[in-house]
């Protein structure tokens, strides 16, 4: 028992993924995943998932790396190395905003892509769900759910019996 | 056991969003199949993909015996001289540049504003976007005189205790080129993310499987890494759409910082935009049509895609149209004799045909695209886009050497003329940048698969089937669309 995962059902459409995640959420199972070969919008509602994080992360790198362009700017061309270009003043920050402009952008589009993965915990080459029968049609054609062993409400025969009920069409325990 | 039960869009309506944008009898699976197979399956590429990586690998040996060449000898060897000092490299520095940005229009300015047709196209857009930068890095890098230090461009605490100049727009292409280069490129791999999941799964080859495998850093497809990932996809979107008007704003700074006639105008950035979307939506219509013939992608890439890229194209081409009659008027009615000798120069000076030409193939041909019947002919929408291209060139070559041979001083008045190595180093980006791309084509998804799956899933009516009263073996075989009743 300790080295099962949690059963998984599996479903032919993206309807049926969502109608069965819906059913489990009623029933008051919580510890749930669902893997489909594209995002299947309404879902992260239904598994009760909504992370915020990821878009104040963007804000606040932006933001640092606006303040980065800029005070180096500063920095080098004010302080550090005070030098006279055609009578210009030194702190001429109109100057400066190109270069504040880009490295905003490039400071939050990394923090965008890589925290993605960092957030997903990716990468990430094992874990327990690809010893799921046919989850290579994952990234395909089929739909899986996951009611995990962790989850309170956890019976492995109620659990199976439930998914068979609700449209799955083939349901199978998971070892981790 | 049935494969799958989204049914065929040919018995009911379809969201007229999404209509036309997929054809045939299309599953996730037969989806899956036809485009993972141009990667997974080897006998998919013919003689079309050796023939373009030959001419592709040709034209990289010439790159790299310029290169040679111009790191034993100096720039000497390309036609840049007093008075004009960027010739041929910063012209195609320019061009290649503008070619990538309609990549980046495809697919993070669609992506926000939902436009379905991107998805099947919006990955060799992007692809396009890469190699296209990547040619014009390799200008500005070797023209520099002294490429070997080409680092002491970027702010680093060096023992010469310099600092760039801050206030010069050329150092601000420095870090608009480098930022657009590595944010295109994360854009282009968080696409493909998924898709390298797809091909890890489908993959016979042990090493083939190996290799997506690591690529796709693991992903499993889980609902809640989606969510993420749409959420990261729109983020990276909306920061890359700013970023490609910057690059080619910031680019156009470069001429009109100068007090060159000609240059000095406030026209440019955003003249130089257009030029650049309509250089690029040129050559997706160059790249697009040949693959989905050689490729057999006709289903995916449908003739609602290119219609829309030619649409695309004449719009841009009007805004350009429009940037030179301004030009026209801002010398004209200036009343300044620079800027009218300048403007005259270029229409009636020795380099009147390029002038000319460039009207012809960039402004007068185009208009055709307003037939319909032009645009749905794709051997004429093809000349069109090769006219585009050549035209976009053309203005390059004239911002930039007609303005700077014709000065305020008659003194330092002159007439350029290119060398042998300009015209190789020319020919030679381009064969880097088809063997960059056919190599794309070969090892990467040239569409977007888990994209072209949220439109099958869009073009088929979605239904719910009774649960209650369903069991395992009927929830299969139970015919789809028939019992089913909408959810929307």
């Amino acid at each position: 028992m300790s080295s099962l995962y949690g059963i998984v059902a599996e479903f032919t459409t993206a309807e049926d993924l969502l109608y069965a995640a819906e059913a489990a959420r009623e029933a008051g199972y919580r510890k749930m995943d669902a893997y489909s070969p594209f995002p299947v919008h309404g879902i992260s509602e239904v598994l009760d998932f909504d992370d915020a994080r990821l878009p104040w992360l963007v804000f606040i790198m932006g933001a640092a790396g606006c303040a980065t362009g800029f005070v180096l700017q500063v920095w080098t061309a004010v302080f550090n190395y005070p030098w006279n270009i055609g009578g210009k003043p030194l702190f001429s920050w109109p100057d400066f905003i190109p270069i504040a402009y880009e490295s905003t952008i490039l400071f939050a589009a990394f923090t965008a892509g890589l925290g993605m993965l960092l957030l997903n915990g990716l990468p990430r080459f094992y874990h327990p769900i690809f010893n799921t029968p046919r989850f290579e049609r994952a990234t395909s054609d089929l739909f899986f759910l996951c009611i995990e062993v962790r989850d309170a409400k956890f019976d492995r025969e109620e659990t199976a019996h439930f998914l068979h009920t609700h449209g799955a069409h083939i349901v199978s325990e998971v070892e981790k | 056991m049935a494969d799958t039960l989204i049914p065929s869009n040919n018995n009911h309506t379809v969201d007229p969003a999404v209509a036309g944008l997929i054809e045939g009898d299309q599953t996730y699976e037969t989806v899956s199949e036809r485009l993972a197979s141009i990667v997974l399956r080897q006998d998919r590429h013919g003689l079309p993909w050796w023939l373009l990586i030959l001419i592709g690998f040709g034209g990289v040996n010439v790159l790299g015996m310029v290169v040679v060449k111009l790191l034993f000898t100096g720039v000497g060897i390309f036609g840049n001289n007093m008075p004009v000092s960027w010739g041929w490299p910063i012209i195609n520095f320019v061009w290649w540049i503008g070619i990538g940005h309609a990549g980046t229009l495809i697919s993070a300015f669609l992506l926000l504003m939902r436009q379905g047709w991107r998805a099947s196209i919006n990955r060799l857009a992007e692809a396009m976007t890469i190699f296209a930068v990547s040619c014009a890095g390799i200008f500005p890098a070797l023209h520099t005189g002294r490429p070997w230090v080409d680092y002491w461009l970027f702010p680093y605490p060096n023992i010469l205790a310099m600092w760039p100049q801050w206030r010069s727009p050329l150092l601000w292409d420095v870090f608009a080129v480098t930022v657009y280069a590595l944010v295109s490129i994360l854009f282009w791999f968080v696409g493909l993310i998924p898709d390298l999941a797809t091909l890890r799964d489908r993959a016979e080859n042990q090493y083939a499987k190996l290799v997506y495998g690591i690529a796709c850093l693991g992903w499993r497809g889980s609902a809640e890494h989606w969510q993420r990932y749409e959420n990261a996809s729109i983020m990276l979107a909306g920061l890359a759409t700013p970023l490609v008007v910057s690059v080619e704003s910031i680019i156009a700074l470069d001429f009109t910082i100068g007090i060159v006639p000609g240059w000095h105008a406030t026209i440019f950035p955003p003249y130089f935009f257009a030029g650049a979307l309509y250089a690029g939506f040129s050559m997706v219509i160059m790249l697009a049509i040949p693959l989905r013939k050689w490729y057999h992608l006709e289903d995916y890439i449908t003739p609602k895609h290119i219609d829309w890229c030619a649409k695309l194209m004449l719009v841009t081409g009007l805004v350009v149209l429009y940037g030179y009659i301004m030009e026209c008027c801002y010398a004209y009615l200036s009343g300044d004799r620079y800027e009218i000798s300048m403007m005259h120069y270029r229409q009636f000076g020795p380099y009147w045909a390029a002038y000319w030409l460039l009207i012809l193939f960039s402004c007068v041909l185009p208009q055709m695209l307003w037939i319909p019947k032009i645009r749905h002919n794709n051997a004429a929408l093809y000349f069109l886009a090769i006219m585009v291209s050549i035209g976009m060139w053309l203005e390059k070559f004239i911002v930039v050497v007609v303005s700077l041979t014709h000065d305020y001083l008659p003194s330092s008045w002159g007439y350029f003329t290119n060398t042998f190595w300009d015209v190789a180093m020319y020919a030679g980006t381009i064969g880097q940048f088809i063997l960059l791309f056919f190599l794309f084509v070969r090892f990467l998804p040239v569409i977007n698969i888990s994209e072209v799956r949220e439109i099958v899933l869009r073009t088929s009516r979605p239904f719910r089937r009774n649960h209650a009263s369903s069991t395992n073996s009927d929830s299969v075989t139970e015919p789809a669309g028939i019992t089913s009743e909408p959810v929307e």
